[in-house]
Protein backbone atom coordinates (compact mmCIF):
# COMPACT_ATOMS: atom_id res chain seq x y z
CA UNK A 1 0.00 0.00 0.00
CA UNK A 2 1.32 3.37 -0.91
CA UNK A 3 1.67 5.86 1.77
CA UNK A 4 1.21 9.32 0.28
CA UNK A 5 3.23 12.13 1.06
CA UNK A 6 4.05 15.90 0.15
CA UNK A 7 7.50 16.74 -0.74
CA UNK A 8 8.74 20.32 -1.66
CA UNK A 9 12.12 20.49 -2.95
CA UNK A 10 13.07 24.57 -2.01
CA UNK A 11 15.41 24.52 -4.50
CA UNK A 12 13.05 24.43 -7.31
CA UNK A 13 10.31 26.50 -5.79
CA UNK A 14 9.41 30.11 -7.52
CA UNK A 15 7.26 31.07 -5.07
CA UNK A 16 4.64 31.65 -8.55
CA UNK A 17 1.72 30.36 -6.09
CA UNK A 18 0.47 28.12 -8.59
CA UNK A 19 -0.49 25.34 -6.23
CA UNK A 20 -1.97 27.74 -4.39
CA UNK A 21 -4.33 28.55 -7.06
CA UNK A 22 -4.66 25.36 -8.55
CA UNK A 23 -6.05 23.92 -5.07
CA UNK A 24 -8.59 26.80 -5.07
CA UNK A 25 -9.71 25.60 -8.32
CA UNK A 26 -9.96 22.08 -7.53
CA UNK A 27 -11.37 22.36 -4.10
CA UNK A 28 -13.87 25.29 -4.94
CA UNK A 29 -16.92 24.93 -3.10
CA UNK A 30 -15.43 23.90 -0.03
CA UNK A 31 -12.87 26.61 0.30
CA UNK A 32 -14.68 29.72 0.43
CA UNK A 33 -12.93 33.40 0.91
CA UNK A 34 -10.57 33.36 3.72
CA UNK A 35 -9.66 29.48 3.46
CA UNK A 36 -6.36 28.88 1.47
CA UNK A 37 -5.52 25.02 1.93
CA UNK A 38 -2.23 25.50 0.57
CA UNK A 39 0.05 28.73 0.87
CA UNK A 40 3.66 29.66 -0.62
CA UNK A 41 5.92 30.72 2.53
CA UNK A 42 9.32 32.81 1.40
CA UNK A 43 12.33 32.74 4.12
CA UNK A 44 15.00 35.21 4.06
CA UNK A 45 12.61 37.17 1.56
CA UNK A 46 14.94 39.52 -0.85
CA UNK A 47 18.49 38.36 1.14
CA UNK A 48 21.07 35.92 -0.04
CA UNK A 49 19.55 32.19 0.34
CA UNK A 50 16.09 33.18 -0.18
CA UNK A 51 13.57 30.10 -0.16
CA UNK A 52 10.32 29.08 -0.89
CA UNK A 53 8.09 26.24 0.28
CA UNK A 54 4.74 25.45 -0.45
CA UNK A 55 2.94 23.99 2.65
CA UNK A 56 -0.21 22.64 3.38
CA UNK A 57 -1.40 19.47 5.29
CA UNK A 58 1.43 17.38 5.46
CA UNK A 59 -0.56 13.96 6.24
CA UNK A 60 1.38 13.20 9.23
CA UNK A 61 2.12 9.90 10.71
CA UNK A 62 1.51 10.42 14.28
CA UNK A 63 -0.92 13.42 13.36
CA UNK A 64 -1.11 16.16 16.21
CA UNK A 65 -4.51 17.51 15.28
CA UNK A 66 -6.01 14.13 15.51
CA UNK A 67 -4.74 13.67 18.85
CA UNK A 68 -6.45 16.88 20.22
CA UNK A 69 -9.49 16.86 18.53
CA UNK A 70 -12.44 16.92 21.11
CA UNK A 71 -14.52 14.71 19.38
CA UNK A 72 -11.99 12.53 17.69
CA UNK A 73 -13.35 13.17 13.90
CA UNK A 74 -9.94 12.50 12.42
CA UNK A 75 -9.35 9.71 10.65
CA UNK A 76 -5.87 8.05 8.31
CA UNK A 77 -6.62 6.33 5.20
CA UNK A 78 -5.13 3.62 3.69
CA UNK A 79 -2.97 5.44 1.79
CA UNK A 80 -2.13 7.77 5.02
CA UNK A 81 -4.28 10.37 4.06
CA UNK A 82 -5.32 12.22 7.25
CA UNK A 83 -8.55 12.96 6.66
CA UNK A 84 -11.67 14.27 8.94
CA UNK A 85 -15.74 14.42 9.19
CA UNK A 86 -17.19 18.38 8.94
CA UNK A 87 -20.52 16.50 10.55
CA UNK A 88 -18.62 16.21 13.89
CA UNK A 89 -16.65 18.90 13.65
CA UNK A 90 -17.20 21.24 15.99
CA UNK A 91 -15.13 24.06 15.29
CA UNK A 92 -12.84 24.52 18.84
CA UNK A 93 -9.83 25.59 16.72
CA UNK A 94 -7.98 22.88 18.73
CA UNK A 95 -6.36 21.10 15.55
CA UNK A 96 -5.11 24.59 14.28
CA UNK A 97 -3.43 25.28 17.86
CA UNK A 98 -1.52 21.43 17.56
CA UNK A 99 -0.77 21.48 13.98
CA UNK A 100 2.67 22.36 13.15
CA UNK A 101 2.51 23.44 9.87
CA UNK A 102 -1.26 26.16 10.19
CA UNK A 103 -2.80 23.32 7.67
CA UNK A 104 -6.48 23.60 9.59
CA UNK A 105 -8.42 26.46 8.57
CA UNK A 106 -11.55 28.24 9.50
CA UNK A 107 -14.39 30.06 7.58
CA UNK A 108 -15.04 32.64 10.09
CA UNK A 109 -12.99 34.41 12.87
CA UNK A 110 -15.28 35.59 15.18
CA UNK A 111 -16.20 36.81 18.64
CA UNK A 112 -17.29 34.06 20.95
CA UNK A 113 -15.21 31.32 19.58
CA UNK A 114 -17.54 31.35 15.92
CA UNK A 115 -15.23 29.64 13.50
CA UNK A 116 -17.68 27.46 11.71
CA UNK A 117 -16.65 23.70 10.47
CA UNK A 118 -12.53 23.56 10.22
CA UNK A 119 -11.37 22.79 6.55
CA UNK A 120 -7.94 21.74 5.48
CA UNK A 121 -6.07 19.62 2.78
CA UNK A 122 -7.44 16.25 1.74
CA UNK A 123 -4.43 15.66 -0.54
CA UNK A 124 -7.41 15.88 -2.75
CA UNK A 125 -9.32 12.55 -1.57
CA UNK A 126 -12.32 14.00 -0.59
CA UNK A 127 -13.77 13.07 2.86
CA UNK A 128 -15.72 10.51 4.35
CA UNK A 129 -19.47 10.95 2.36
CA UNK A 130 -19.35 8.39 -0.76
CA UNK A 131 -16.67 9.15 -2.95
CA UNK A 132 -17.14 11.60 -6.00
CA UNK A 133 -20.84 12.65 -4.99
CA UNK A 134 -22.15 15.59 -5.16
CA UNK A 135 -22.65 16.56 -1.20
CA UNK A 136 -18.17 15.16 -0.84
CA UNK A 137 -17.53 17.80 -3.74
CA UNK A 138 -19.56 20.77 -1.64
CA UNK A 139 -18.52 19.70 1.45
CA UNK A 140 -14.07 18.40 1.08
CA UNK A 141 -13.65 19.67 -2.71
CA UNK A 142 -12.93 16.67 -5.18
CA UNK A 143 -11.32 13.36 -4.67
CA UNK A 144 -8.92 12.69 -7.77
CA UNK A 145 -7.40 10.31 -5.49
CA UNK A 146 -10.62 7.86 -5.94
CA UNK A 147 -10.23 8.60 -9.60
CA UNK A 148 -6.32 7.56 -9.16
CA UNK A 149 -5.08 10.71 -9.92
CA UNK A 150 -2.65 12.89 -7.73
CA UNK A 151 -3.74 16.49 -5.92
CA UNK A 152 -3.71 19.11 -8.22
CA UNK A 153 -1.22 21.25 -6.79
CA UNK A 154 1.81 18.99 -7.30
CA UNK A 155 0.39 17.91 -11.11
CA UNK A 156 0.26 21.86 -12.22
CA UNK A 157 3.46 22.90 -9.99
CA UNK A 158 5.13 24.92 -13.20
CA UNK A 159 8.55 24.03 -12.00
CA UNK A 160 7.55 20.37 -10.44
CA UNK A 161 9.09 21.70 -6.99
CA UNK A 162 6.05 20.20 -4.83
CA UNK A 163 5.82 16.45 -5.45
CA UNK A 164 3.22 14.63 -3.98
CA UNK A 165 2.48 10.54 -4.21
CA UNK A 166 3.84 7.53 -2.74
CA UNK A 167 6.28 8.66 -0.51
CA UNK A 168 8.78 5.97 -2.15
CA UNK A 169 8.53 7.02 -5.11
CA UNK A 170 8.67 10.80 -4.69
CA UNK A 171 11.68 10.62 -2.50
CA UNK A 172 13.34 8.54 -5.32
CA UNK A 173 12.52 11.18 -7.70
CA UNK A 174 14.02 13.98 -5.41
CA UNK A 175 17.39 11.98 -4.65
CA UNK A 176 18.33 11.53 -8.05
CA UNK A 177 17.79 15.66 -8.18
CA UNK A 178 20.08 16.17 -5.05
CA UNK A 179 22.36 13.79 -6.80
CA UNK A 180 22.84 15.55 -9.86
CA UNK A 181 22.74 18.86 -8.39
CA UNK A 182 25.12 17.65 -6.00
CA UNK A 183 23.01 19.26 -2.96
CA UNK A 184 22.50 18.32 0.20
CA UNK A 185 18.68 16.62 0.76
CA UNK A 186 16.30 19.01 3.04
CA UNK A 187 13.04 16.89 2.93
CA UNK A 188 11.28 19.75 3.85
CA UNK A 189 9.09 18.77 6.68
CA UNK A 190 9.62 15.14 6.72
CA UNK A 191 11.09 14.98 10.28
CA UNK A 192 8.56 16.66 11.76
CA UNK A 193 5.32 14.92 10.01
CA UNK A 194 6.65 11.33 9.08
CA UNK A 195 9.28 11.43 12.27
CA UNK A 196 12.36 10.38 9.34
CA UNK A 197 14.14 12.21 7.10
CA UNK A 198 14.21 10.22 3.91
CA UNK B 1 49.31 17.11 48.19
CA UNK B 2 45.85 17.85 46.98
CA UNK B 3 43.64 15.84 49.18
CA UNK B 4 45.39 17.64 51.77
CA UNK B 5 44.44 21.00 50.12
CA UNK B 6 41.06 20.14 50.19
CA UNK B 7 41.22 19.10 53.42
CA UNK B 8 42.56 22.56 55.18
CA UNK B 9 39.92 24.51 52.82
CA UNK B 10 37.19 22.22 54.91
CA UNK B 11 38.39 23.00 57.95
CA UNK B 12 38.49 26.62 57.40
CA UNK B 13 41.84 26.85 57.88
CA UNK B 14 43.74 29.22 55.44
CA UNK B 15 46.74 30.07 56.64
CA UNK B 16 47.95 32.55 54.00
CA UNK B 17 46.63 34.30 50.29
CA UNK B 18 49.66 31.53 48.85
CA UNK B 19 47.20 28.55 50.17
CA UNK B 20 44.47 30.44 48.82
CA UNK B 21 45.84 30.44 45.22
CA UNK B 22 47.03 27.31 44.94
CA UNK B 23 43.76 25.84 46.11
CA UNK B 24 42.45 28.18 43.30
CA UNK B 25 45.01 26.41 40.51
CA UNK B 26 44.30 22.73 41.50
CA UNK B 27 40.54 23.66 41.33
CA UNK B 28 41.11 24.95 37.91
CA UNK B 29 43.57 21.70 37.17
CA UNK B 30 40.14 19.30 38.25
CA UNK B 31 38.29 21.20 35.67
CA UNK B 32 40.18 20.60 33.03
CA UNK B 33 38.90 16.93 31.90
CA UNK B 34 35.50 18.18 32.35
CA UNK B 35 36.76 20.39 29.71
CA UNK B 36 37.90 17.63 26.97
CA UNK B 37 35.05 16.37 25.83
CA UNK B 38 33.26 19.41 25.10
CA UNK B 39 36.49 20.52 22.81
CA UNK B 40 36.63 17.00 21.11
CA UNK B 41 32.50 17.63 20.54
CA UNK B 42 33.28 20.76 19.13
CA UNK B 43 36.42 19.73 16.96
CA UNK B 44 33.92 17.13 15.80
CA UNK B 45 31.45 19.04 14.59
CA UNK B 46 33.66 21.55 12.69
CA UNK B 47 34.96 18.42 11.18
CA UNK B 48 31.73 17.57 9.60
CA UNK B 49 30.77 21.03 8.93
CA UNK B 50 34.51 20.80 6.78
CA UNK B 51 33.33 17.56 4.89
CA UNK B 52 29.96 18.62 3.83
CA UNK B 53 30.47 22.19 3.07
CA UNK B 54 27.09 23.32 3.34
CA UNK B 55 27.03 26.85 2.95
CA UNK B 56 23.49 26.90 4.97
CA UNK B 57 23.81 24.60 7.21
CA UNK B 58 21.74 26.86 9.99
CA UNK B 59 18.86 27.60 7.63
CA UNK B 60 16.29 24.50 8.24
CA UNK B 61 17.32 24.60 11.55
CA UNK B 62 16.05 27.81 11.61
CA UNK B 63 12.54 27.02 9.84
CA UNK B 64 11.83 24.19 12.80
CA UNK B 65 12.28 27.38 15.14
CA UNK B 66 9.31 29.05 13.62
CA UNK B 67 11.01 31.40 12.05
CA UNK B 68 8.71 33.50 10.30
CA UNK B 69 8.53 34.77 6.60
CA UNK B 70 6.52 35.97 3.64
CA UNK B 71 3.31 34.46 2.62
CA UNK B 72 0.31 35.91 0.72
CA UNK B 73 -1.99 33.94 3.00
CA UNK B 74 -3.58 36.45 5.24
CA UNK B 75 -4.60 33.28 8.03
CA UNK B 76 -3.61 33.71 11.23
CA UNK B 77 0.09 32.33 11.98
CA UNK B 78 0.48 32.13 7.81
CA UNK B 79 3.79 32.84 7.97
CA UNK B 80 5.19 30.67 10.25
CA UNK B 81 6.32 27.61 8.43
CA UNK B 82 6.60 25.09 11.22
CA UNK B 83 5.44 25.81 15.32
CA UNK B 84 6.97 24.30 18.04
CA UNK B 85 4.30 24.73 20.54
CA UNK B 86 1.82 22.54 18.92
CA UNK B 87 3.65 19.72 20.00
CA UNK B 88 4.17 21.14 23.82
CA UNK B 89 0.67 21.60 23.72
CA UNK B 90 -0.64 18.41 22.51
CA UNK B 91 1.33 16.58 25.26
CA UNK B 92 0.65 18.86 28.37
CA UNK B 93 -2.58 18.70 27.34
CA UNK B 94 -3.28 15.03 26.40
CA UNK B 95 -1.30 13.75 29.20
CA UNK B 96 -0.59 15.10 32.57
CA UNK B 97 -3.10 17.63 32.36
CA UNK B 98 -5.78 15.49 31.65
CA UNK B 99 -4.83 12.38 33.84
CA UNK B 100 -3.65 14.39 37.35
CA UNK B 101 -7.06 16.73 36.32
CA UNK B 102 -9.49 13.40 36.38
CA UNK B 103 -7.31 11.79 39.76
CA UNK B 104 -8.15 14.99 41.67
CA UNK B 105 -11.70 15.04 40.66
CA UNK B 106 -11.98 11.50 41.19
CA UNK B 107 -9.71 11.37 44.46
CA UNK B 108 -12.14 14.73 46.41
CA UNK B 109 -15.26 12.85 44.94
CA UNK B 110 -13.95 9.55 46.55
CA UNK B 111 -13.26 11.54 49.78
CA UNK B 112 -16.17 13.40 50.29
CA UNK B 113 -18.26 9.88 50.05
CA UNK B 114 -15.75 8.17 52.70
CA UNK B 115 -16.49 11.24 54.84
CA UNK B 116 -19.97 10.68 54.46
CA UNK B 117 -20.28 7.21 55.39
CA UNK B 118 -17.96 7.34 58.59
CA UNK B 119 -19.11 10.95 60.18
CA UNK B 120 -22.37 11.09 58.61
CA UNK B 121 -24.23 14.43 58.16
CA UNK B 122 -23.34 17.31 60.18
CA UNK B 123 -26.52 17.90 62.73
CA UNK B 124 -27.93 21.40 64.55
CA UNK B 125 -26.89 18.69 67.76
CA UNK B 126 -29.77 21.21 69.82
CA UNK B 127 -32.26 20.80 67.09
CA UNK B 128 -34.38 23.47 65.31
CA UNK B 129 -35.35 26.87 67.34
CA UNK B 130 -37.91 28.97 67.42
CA UNK B 131 -35.55 32.18 66.20
CA UNK B 132 -33.67 33.03 63.33
CA UNK B 133 -30.92 34.84 61.82
CA UNK B 134 -30.45 36.69 59.21
CA UNK B 135 -27.42 35.81 57.14
CA UNK B 136 -27.60 36.71 53.40
CA UNK B 137 -29.30 39.88 51.76
CA UNK B 138 -31.56 39.27 48.37
CA UNK B 139 -28.19 40.72 46.63
CA UNK B 140 -25.89 38.04 48.46
CA UNK B 141 -27.90 35.38 47.54
CA UNK B 142 -28.87 36.50 43.74
CA UNK B 143 -24.96 36.59 43.06
CA UNK B 144 -24.38 33.82 44.61
CA UNK B 145 -27.08 31.68 42.27
CA UNK B 146 -25.97 33.58 39.54
CA UNK B 147 -22.31 32.74 39.54
CA UNK B 148 -23.05 29.09 40.71
CA UNK B 149 -25.30 28.29 37.94
CA UNK B 150 -23.18 30.02 35.14
CA UNK B 151 -20.19 27.58 37.03
CA UNK B 152 -22.26 24.59 36.85
CA UNK B 153 -23.32 25.09 33.13
CA UNK B 154 -19.63 25.56 32.56
CA UNK B 155 -18.06 22.66 34.72
CA UNK B 156 -20.47 20.64 32.63
CA UNK B 157 -19.80 21.73 28.97
CA UNK B 158 -16.16 22.02 29.52
CA UNK B 159 -15.55 18.79 31.11
CA UNK B 160 -17.74 17.47 28.10
CA UNK B 161 -15.39 19.16 25.70
CA UNK B 162 -11.87 17.59 27.98
CA UNK B 163 -13.08 14.36 28.80
CA UNK B 164 -15.93 13.53 26.47
CA UNK B 165 -13.68 12.23 23.92
CA UNK B 166 -12.37 9.31 26.51
CA UNK B 167 -15.43 9.13 28.32
CA UNK B 168 -18.37 9.53 26.11
CA UNK B 169 -17.43 8.51 22.49
CA UNK B 170 -17.39 5.02 23.93
CA UNK B 171 -20.33 5.09 25.21
CA UNK B 172 -22.93 6.84 22.55
CA UNK B 173 -20.53 7.14 19.43
CA UNK B 174 -18.72 10.09 17.92
CA UNK B 175 -21.99 11.09 15.86
CA UNK B 176 -23.76 11.62 19.04
CA UNK B 177 -21.29 13.16 21.20
CA UNK B 178 -20.52 15.45 17.94
CA UNK B 179 -24.21 16.85 18.90
CA UNK B 180 -23.86 17.08 23.21
CA UNK B 181 -19.96 18.76 21.99
CA UNK B 182 -21.58 21.30 19.69
CA UNK B 183 -23.76 22.28 21.91
CA UNK B 184 -21.44 22.29 25.00
CA UNK B 185 -19.21 24.82 22.73
CA UNK B 186 -21.66 27.15 22.07
CA UNK B 187 -23.38 27.29 25.42
CA UNK B 188 -18.94 27.58 27.06
CA UNK B 189 -18.75 30.23 24.95
CA UNK B 190 -21.99 32.23 25.64
CA UNK B 191 -22.18 31.32 29.48
CA UNK B 192 -18.25 32.07 29.82
CA UNK B 193 -18.33 35.78 29.69
CA UNK B 194 -21.50 35.94 31.48
CA UNK B 195 -19.48 34.10 34.66
CA UNK B 196 -16.78 36.87 34.00
CA UNK B 197 -19.20 39.52 34.86
CA UNK B 198 -20.74 36.70 37.93
CA UNK B 199 -17.15 36.53 39.59
CA UNK B 200 -16.52 40.22 39.54
CA UNK B 201 -19.76 40.32 41.11
CA UNK B 202 -19.13 37.95 43.58
CA UNK B 203 -15.75 39.06 44.75
CA UNK B 204 -17.22 42.98 45.23
CA UNK B 205 -20.05 41.94 46.94
CA UNK B 206 -18.28 38.93 49.63
CA UNK B 207 -14.98 40.25 50.25
CA UNK B 208 -16.48 42.38 53.16
CA UNK B 209 -15.57 39.46 56.09
CA UNK B 210 -13.35 37.18 54.41
CA UNK B 211 -10.12 38.32 55.32
CA UNK B 212 -8.16 36.19 57.40
CA UNK B 213 -7.81 36.98 61.04
CA UNK B 214 -6.31 35.04 64.16
CA UNK B 215 -8.75 33.10 65.05
CA UNK B 216 -9.00 31.22 61.78
CA UNK B 217 -5.94 29.09 62.67
CA UNK B 218 -7.56 27.96 66.06
CA UNK B 219 -10.33 26.87 63.64
CA UNK B 220 -7.65 24.91 61.00
CA UNK B 221 -6.09 23.45 63.94
CA UNK B 222 -8.95 22.15 65.46
CA UNK B 223 -9.95 20.60 62.20
CA UNK B 224 -12.55 22.98 61.45
CA UNK B 225 -15.07 20.20 63.54
CA UNK B 226 -14.96 18.18 61.34
CA UNK B 227 -13.03 15.45 63.03
CA UNK B 228 -14.59 14.70 66.57
CA UNK B 229 -16.81 16.15 68.45
CA UNK B 230 -17.72 19.68 69.92
CA UNK B 231 -18.04 22.39 68.07
CA UNK B 232 -15.13 25.38 66.82
CA UNK B 233 -15.33 28.99 67.65
CA UNK B 234 -15.83 31.04 64.11
CA UNK B 235 -17.07 34.39 62.97
CA UNK B 236 -19.30 35.32 59.87
CA UNK B 237 -16.83 33.26 57.93
CA UNK B 238 -14.63 30.02 59.07
CA UNK B 239 -11.57 29.48 57.76
CA UNK B 240 -12.70 26.95 55.26
CA UNK B 241 -15.31 29.56 54.24
CA UNK B 242 -13.01 32.07 53.42
CA UNK B 243 -10.62 29.94 51.89
CA UNK B 244 -13.20 29.08 49.50
CA UNK B 245 -14.02 32.84 48.68
CA UNK B 246 -10.52 33.21 47.78
CA UNK B 247 -10.24 30.07 45.86
CA UNK B 248 -12.96 31.39 43.68
CA UNK B 249 -11.62 34.74 43.82
CA UNK B 250 -8.51 33.73 42.25
CA UNK B 251 -9.46 30.79 40.08
CA UNK B 252 -12.31 32.54 39.08
CA UNK B 253 -10.30 35.70 37.41
CA UNK B 254 -7.29 33.30 36.16
CA UNK B 255 -9.90 30.82 34.33
CA UNK B 256 -11.83 33.96 32.86
CA UNK B 257 -9.26 35.78 31.82
CA UNK B 258 -7.58 32.54 29.91
CA UNK B 259 -11.38 31.83 28.54
CA UNK B 260 -11.96 35.35 27.28
CA UNK B 261 -8.21 34.58 25.43
CA UNK B 262 -9.72 31.40 23.64
CA UNK B 263 -13.24 32.63 23.40
CA UNK B 264 -12.76 35.69 20.70
CA UNK B 265 -10.64 34.57 18.19
CA UNK B 266 -11.43 37.56 16.23
CA UNK B 267 -8.54 39.60 17.98
CA UNK B 268 -5.95 37.46 15.79
CA UNK B 269 -3.93 35.89 18.78
CA UNK B 270 -1.22 33.92 18.31
CA UNK B 271 -1.98 29.77 18.70
CA UNK B 272 1.30 30.19 21.16
CA UNK B 273 -0.78 32.32 23.73
CA UNK B 274 -4.01 30.27 23.00
CA UNK B 275 -1.91 27.58 23.99
CA UNK B 276 -0.83 28.60 26.93
CA UNK B 277 -4.53 30.07 27.79
CA UNK B 278 -6.06 26.69 27.26
CA UNK B 279 -3.70 24.70 29.28
CA UNK B 280 -4.32 27.93 32.25
CA UNK B 281 -8.01 27.42 31.83
CA UNK B 282 -7.58 23.50 32.13
CA UNK B 283 -5.12 23.59 35.13
CA UNK B 284 -7.43 26.19 36.77
CA UNK B 285 -11.02 24.80 35.95
CA UNK B 286 -10.01 21.21 37.11
CA UNK B 287 -8.86 22.52 40.58
CA UNK B 288 -12.21 25.11 40.71
CA UNK B 289 -13.80 22.10 39.99
CA UNK B 290 -12.82 19.76 42.41
CA UNK B 291 -12.48 22.18 44.90
CA UNK B 292 -16.43 23.33 44.54
CA UNK B 293 -17.39 19.42 45.38
CA UNK B 294 -16.28 20.36 49.02
CA UNK B 295 -18.84 23.21 49.36
CA UNK B 296 -21.21 22.07 47.11
CA UNK B 297 -21.12 18.63 49.87
CA UNK B 298 -21.18 21.11 52.53
CA UNK B 299 -23.95 23.03 51.60
CA UNK B 300 -26.44 20.97 50.98
CA UNK B 301 -25.89 17.12 52.32
CA UNK B 302 -22.95 17.48 54.58
CA UNK B 303 -24.65 19.92 56.60
CA UNK B 304 -28.00 20.33 58.04
CA UNK B 305 -29.11 23.92 58.07
CA UNK B 306 -26.71 25.19 55.75
CA UNK B 307 -28.49 25.49 52.44
CA UNK B 308 -31.20 27.83 54.42
CA UNK B 309 -29.03 30.65 54.14
CA UNK B 310 -28.39 30.94 50.57
CA UNK B 311 -31.92 29.95 49.85
CA UNK B 312 -34.25 31.83 52.50
CA UNK B 313 -31.62 34.20 53.72
CA UNK B 314 -31.87 33.12 57.30
CA UNK B 315 -30.28 30.66 59.18
CA UNK B 316 -31.65 28.78 62.43
CA UNK B 317 -30.50 30.37 65.77
CA UNK B 318 -28.71 27.13 66.91
CA UNK B 319 -27.09 26.47 63.49
CA UNK B 320 -25.60 29.86 64.80
CA UNK B 321 -24.37 29.02 67.88
CA UNK B 322 -22.90 26.00 66.87
CA UNK B 323 -21.40 26.88 63.74
CA UNK B 324 -20.39 30.72 64.18
CA UNK B 325 -20.70 31.43 67.67
CA UNK B 326 -18.94 34.92 67.38
CA UNK B 327 -21.12 35.95 64.78
CA UNK B 328 -24.35 35.10 66.34
CA UNK B 329 -23.14 37.00 69.63
CA UNK B 330 -22.51 40.05 67.07
CA UNK B 331 -26.18 39.46 65.76
CA UNK B 332 -27.96 39.05 68.82
CA UNK B 333 -26.05 42.05 69.95
CA UNK B 334 -27.56 44.12 66.76
CA UNK B 335 -30.77 42.47 67.29
CA UNK B 336 -30.72 40.79 64.14
CA UNK B 337 -32.07 37.48 65.90
CA UNK B 338 -35.95 37.09 65.23
CA UNK B 339 -38.61 34.74 65.99
CA UNK B 340 -38.94 32.37 63.13
CA UNK B 341 -42.57 33.99 62.56
CA UNK B 342 -40.97 37.38 61.56
CA UNK B 343 -38.71 36.53 58.73
CA UNK B 344 -40.24 33.46 57.38
CA UNK B 345 -43.33 36.06 55.75
CA UNK B 346 -41.43 37.83 53.07
CA UNK B 347 -38.27 36.40 53.19
CA UNK B 348 -39.26 32.96 52.38
CA UNK B 349 -41.27 33.66 49.37
CA UNK B 350 -38.21 35.90 47.88
CA UNK B 351 -36.15 32.90 48.43
CA UNK B 352 -37.86 30.41 46.89
CA UNK B 353 -38.72 32.66 44.24
CA UNK B 354 -35.15 32.80 43.63
CA UNK B 355 -34.63 29.09 43.70
CA UNK B 356 -36.68 28.28 41.16
CA UNK B 357 -34.61 30.61 38.56
S1 LIG C 1 -0.13 18.70 8.87
FE1 LIG C 1 -1.46 19.44 10.52
S2 LIG C 1 -3.52 19.05 9.80
FE2 LIG C 1 -2.16 17.82 8.52
S3 LIG C 1 -2.07 15.82 9.53
FE3 LIG C 1 -0.35 17.02 10.31
S4 LIG C 1 -1.16 17.96 12.17
FE4 LIG C 1 -2.92 17.27 10.99
S1 LIG D 1 -11.90 22.32 14.92
FE1 LIG D 1 -13.03 20.47 14.39
S2 LIG D 1 -11.51 19.07 13.53
FE2 LIG D 1 -10.40 20.68 14.62
S3 LIG D 1 -10.08 19.82 16.68
FE3 LIG D 1 -11.96 21.03 16.78
S4 LIG D 1 -13.58 19.56 16.36
FE4 LIG D 1 -11.68 18.59 15.71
Amino acid sequence: MARMKFLCDAERCIACNGCVTACKNANEPATPWGIQRRRVVTLNEGEPGQKSISVSCMHCTDAPCKAVCPVDCFYTTPDGIVLHNKDQCIGCGYCFYACPFGAPQFPEREAFGSRGKMDKCTFCAGGPLPDNSKEEYEAYGSNRVAEGKLPLCAEMCATKSLLAGDGEVISKIYLKRVMKRGTRPDTWGWERAYMQAL
Amino acid sequence: MNESLLKQARAGKWRSWRALLLTGAVALALCVPLLIPLAVSQAQTSAQGAQTDNPRAGFWREVRHGDVGYTTADTPDADVLIQNGGQNWRQLRNGPIANYGGWLMGIVLVAIAVFLTFRGRIRVEAGPSDMRVIRFSLWQRIVHWFTATTFVILALTGLAIFYGRAVLIPIMGKDAFSVIAMASKQIHNFVGPLFVVAVLMLVVTFIVGNFYERGDIKWLLKGGGMVGKGHVSAGCYNFGEKSWFWLATIAGIVVAGSGLVLDFPNFGQSRELMQLAEMIHAITAVIFIAASFGHIYIGTVGMEGALDAMVKGHVDANWAKEHHDRWYESMDKQGNVKPIGEVEGHRVGQGAQHRTT
